[in-house]
């Protein structure tokens, strides 16, 4: 191990991003994270490259694919000597293994690596009742026919219907979405200001789309090209005409629809981490630094805080050790699982007693520019293949800071926030090179 | 894409019944392999300078060569003076370079006409003459214009699979410039086996043999426009196989076939529109960028909207212009302007027969692949200003996805109307290009190289 040294985006790779049940409705987590991969292998030539590890994972996933990130590089065309190992931290994972790979690098352990995510909404795994998995592993250890016997005389008709795939909290049984409708209601946060900003993604994203700036991050697959969930042509009228679908015990308090939330997506992700020398000895592009990043969890449990509410800790602590605040960010990307979410953290982030309170600061962290956020599209707008959104997010902004150059005589900067079930969240900051 | 007529007039009862029929009779071609070899020694028809040249360069390259000074008129070479059966000619190499007048034709090519009957199946024929010119005496213009017109009639004569082409020396240039031998190799070779009744002009002595024959583009860096599928993919094949680096470039929406035909080359892949301006800064920043140079652009990316003009629109006529030329004009012009494509450079640029014969509802396409022949005789002396080289090719009936859309009877139609009996395949457009992308090819500039098995119409 020598000293600390810097972590670098090469690029990145993805597939167009498609809601469920659609155009990836009979590709597999290992089937689409090996698309992205090949994808990215063919755009930098890592051909038979020993790359130094790859991280990946999947919320959502088979108990078959234990392996599924080592299986993904044995069918892609990198070396099939390149390790690789599975990570699982809800919607942070594809966040987490870009940072968790970047510090390896930073280290010396490593002198490239490839992060990446995948999810199926599509082929998520189906369970079986636990009266039937339960008569299942006793028929198993039964040895005599009467054993056998019994076990099975054990299954009840209600255990053999199938426990379909969700998402829900453990500990609390509500949807992600229900929990966020609590707290959009919390933050005051309106159908208005929720609508306005799903149509800004949908916008953003449009525009990256048509100006080529995904023509280096984006790899069709299966037939398609572009983000399916992508609505170019929707507008406020039409984003207002839909119906709450969460919180509908708010009665006229309920303001999250389909419009401004996330809807369950299939896709896979991936980015090139390199270390400075690895880079240039390959004449491989440099488009940022991986400065630094941030966990946080709350205790949404006791409702201390809403289930999604993390990122506001995670972000503040991580610009309070860099010592940098607002005005020092030139491109905010907050993962938009919902609408709400990303309004209630900036809402957080402006009042002053919160911030005071619970973040420990002496006043308000303060004021995203709206102008700053999201500029190329987020998740409403390009769909939430939850492992995936982490990569997507990670290699658009280090081609945008790229891109950017200089601000002001420093290098561009970007600040990611993801959140994540379970009251997870991740923070990130990025410099251009 | 099988074309199962050859394969049953290839064997067994399949081919008596076409032999009784006078049906077409089709053969499976010579194509290259890595340990090729003709299919028996090569005749050199000649007795002056050029002829020798030619025989020692075959005898350097491991050719068993046999002479014929074609001064006597006499007895076959094949039968030996002890009467036994000698192996079948793999080649003959009619050396005309020193005919005078129309007179001076006969003693050579019927030395050769005798020496046909012995050419063995996916055999070659291959002229060396020089290239007429209005500064030619009239008599010396008949003898080399005449040449033309012998070897576009022998090839049709030839059958098996065996092909006739020629090679043009201009003024200047030696039998024994690199170039010569470089086109003489490849028509030889498995790499021409489509190519047939066709003449390559060697226009100075230029350009240089690769060391090693099996790998001629080691070294190179490769752009290949529309590599993602069909001849486009064929190309980044071949380069690779060659030793080029290849930039395999597509537009984005067929970034999933780019990515896997990259990917088998051990190239990169680039998705890019070739119609947005700044694409010749893109693909030289790619090339130049990841890999340190960019010494071959290869123009296939290509579309058709067909219609008869009668009821063309301008959207259909305008997206053939904007993608077949205009796109290849503007790259061009972006590699002139650059410091990094100029010596040794080759832009290799793909025609149609239907841009020299003309096709029925194919104004636009024919215009602009017409174009591509007018732009590549324009580019060549700019480019020979900087050391590089331009040439087109132009395919007839390539049996790819396109062609097998055709109906069955027209496609059976199409196929057979050409000296081979057959359409060709991907890779023989392929191996056009990547000779003429060769240093091997480097006194050859300006030139429109058809792969069409001489096909009835056009030249």
């Amino acid at each position: 191990m020598s000293t600390v040294r810097k972590a670098v985006v090469v690029g990145g790779n993805r597939i167009p991003f498609a809601r469920s049940n659609g155009a990836y409705a009979m590709s597999s987590n290992l089937d689409m994270l090996t698309a992205a991969l090949d994808g990215l292998v063919a755009r930098y030539g890592l051909q038979d490259e020993r790359i130094g590890e790859l991280a990946a994972g999947a919320v959502l996933k088979h108990s078959r694919d234990f392996n599924l990130t080592r299986e993904a590089v044995l069918g892609s065309s990198l070396s099939p000597e390149t390790p690789a190992y599975d990570v699982q931290q809800a919607c942070a994972t594809g966040l987490e293994t870009v940072l968790g790979l970047s510090d390896k690098i930073k280290l010396g352990r490593i002198e490239s690596a490839i992060a990446g995510g995948v999810d199926s909404a599509s082929d998520a795994p189906i369970v079986v009742s636990e009266g039937l998995r339960h008569a299942l592993l006793e028929l198993n250890r039964a040895k005599t026919l009467q054993q056998k016997l019994k076990a099975v005389s054990k299954i009840r008709p209600k255990d053999v219907t199938p426990v379909a795939p969700g998402t829900n909290e453990p500990r609390t049984g509500l949807s992600m979405g229900e929990h966020q409708a609590l707290t959009t209601v919390q933050w005051n946060v309106t159908r208005e200001a929720q609508d306005e900003l799903a149509l800004a993604s949908h916008r953003n994203l449009a525009e990256a789309y048509e100006r080529g700036f995904f023509d280096d991050l984006v790899t069709p697959y299966r037939g398609l090209t572009r983000d399916s969930n992508l609505r170019a042509d929707t507008s406020l009228e039409k984003l207002a005409k839909l119906k709450t679908v969460f919180g509908r015990q708010l009665g006229d308090r309920a303001t999250m629809t389909a419009g401004n939330s996330t809807p369950l997506t299939d896709g896979a992700s991936t980015v090139l981490l390199a270390s400075e020398d690895w880079a240039q000895s390959r004449d491989l592009p440099i488009l940022a630094d991986v400065v630094d990043g941030e966990a946080a969890a709350v205790d949404f449990v006791h409702g201390k805080d809403g289930l999604l509410m993390a990122p506001v800790f995670a972000v503040a602590r991580l610009l309070g050790r860099l010592g940098l605040t607002f005005e020092d960010i030139d491109y905010f990307e907050i993962h938009e699982a919902f609408a709400g979410t990303v309004l209630s953290h900036l809402a957080a982030w402006e009042d002053e007693e919160f911030c005071r309170e619970r973040l420990g600061l002496d006043g308000a962290l303060g004021k995203v520019d709206r102008a700053k956020l999201n500029v190329n599209g987020s998740s409403l707008a390009a769909g939430h293949p939850f492992a995936a959104t982490g990569g997507r997010i990670v290699a658009s902004l280090a081609k945008q800071l790229h891109e950017r150059g200089e601000v002001d005589g420093r290098p561009a900067r970007g600040l990611i926030s993801v959140c994540a079930a379970g009251g997870l969240g991740v923070a990130a900051v990025l410099e251009a090179r | 894409m099988t074309d199962k007529y050859t394969a049953f007039v290839s064997r067994g009862w399949g081919r008596d019944l076409a032999k009784r029929l006078g049906l077409p009779q089709p053969v499976a071609l010579r194509r290259y392999a890595a340990d090729e070899r003709l299919p028996g020694p090569a005749l050199v028809v000649g007795s002056g300078p050029s002829a020798q040249a030619l025989a020692d360069a075959l005898e350097g390259w491991g050719v068993e060569v046999r002479r014929d000074g074609a001064d006597d008129g006499g007895a076959s070479p094949e039968a030996g003076s002890d009467g036994a059966r000698r192996p079948k000619l793999g080649a003959i190499i009619l050396v005309l370079d020193d005919v005078e007048g129309p007179e001076g034709l006969s003693a050579p090519v019927l030395a050769a006409g005798r020496a046909l009957r012995s050419l063995a199946a996916c055999g070659r024929v291959v002229t060396v003459s020089r290239r007429a010119s209005a500064a030619d005496e009239p008599s010396l213009a008949a003898a080399r214009q005449g040449v033309e017109g012998i070897l576009r009639s022998l090839a049709k004569e030839l059958r098996s699979g065996s092909t006739a082409n020629g090679i043009l020396l201009a003024e200047g240039v030696g039998a024994d410039a690199p170039s010569v031998l470089g086109a003489l190799r490849f028509l030889l070779s498995g790499r021409s086996a489509f190519v047939d009744g066709q003449f390559l002009t060697v226009g100075t002595d230029g350009g240089a043999l690769p060391l090693d024959p099996d790998r001629p583009l080691a070294g190179k860096v490769a752009v290949v426009t529309g590599a993602a599928r069909g001849i486009g993919a064929s190309i980044a094949r071949t380069l690779g196989r060659d030793g080029a680096k290849v930039v395999a470039v597509d537009v984005p929406a067929a970034g999933e076939s780019l990515a896997r035909v990259a990917n088998e080359v051990h190239g990169t892949a680039l998705q890019l529109d070739i119609t947005r301006t700044d694409a010749g800064e893109r693909i030289l920043e790619h090339a130049v960028g990841r890999h340190g140079r960019l010494d071959i652009v290869v123009h296939n990316a290509g579309i058709t909207r067909d219609k008869l003009l009668a009821n063309m629109d301008a959207a259909k006529w305008d997206s053939v212009i904007a993608v077949n030329i205009a796109a290849q004009l503007r790259i061009n012009d972006a590699l002139l302007a650059s410091d990094h494509f100029g010596d040794g450079a080759h832009i290799v640029s793909v025609s149609s027969t239907s841009g020299i014969a003309g096709n029925r509802g194919q104004t636009n396409y024919a215009a602009s692949k017409a174009g591509v022949v007018g732009m590549v005789r324009s580019t060549a002396a700019r480019l020979a200003a900087r050391g590089g080289t331009v040439n087109a090719v132009a395919p007839g009936f390539i049996e790819t996805e396109m062609t097998a859309k055709i109906p069955f009877a027209t496609r059976e139609v199409a196929r057979r109307l050409n000296s081979l009996q057959q359409g060709g395949l991907p890779v023989d457009v392929a191996e056009a290009i990547a000779f003429l992308a060769s240093d091997a090819a480097g006194g050859i500039s300006g030139n429109v190289l058809r792969v069409c098995g001489q096909n009835l119409v056009g030249q």
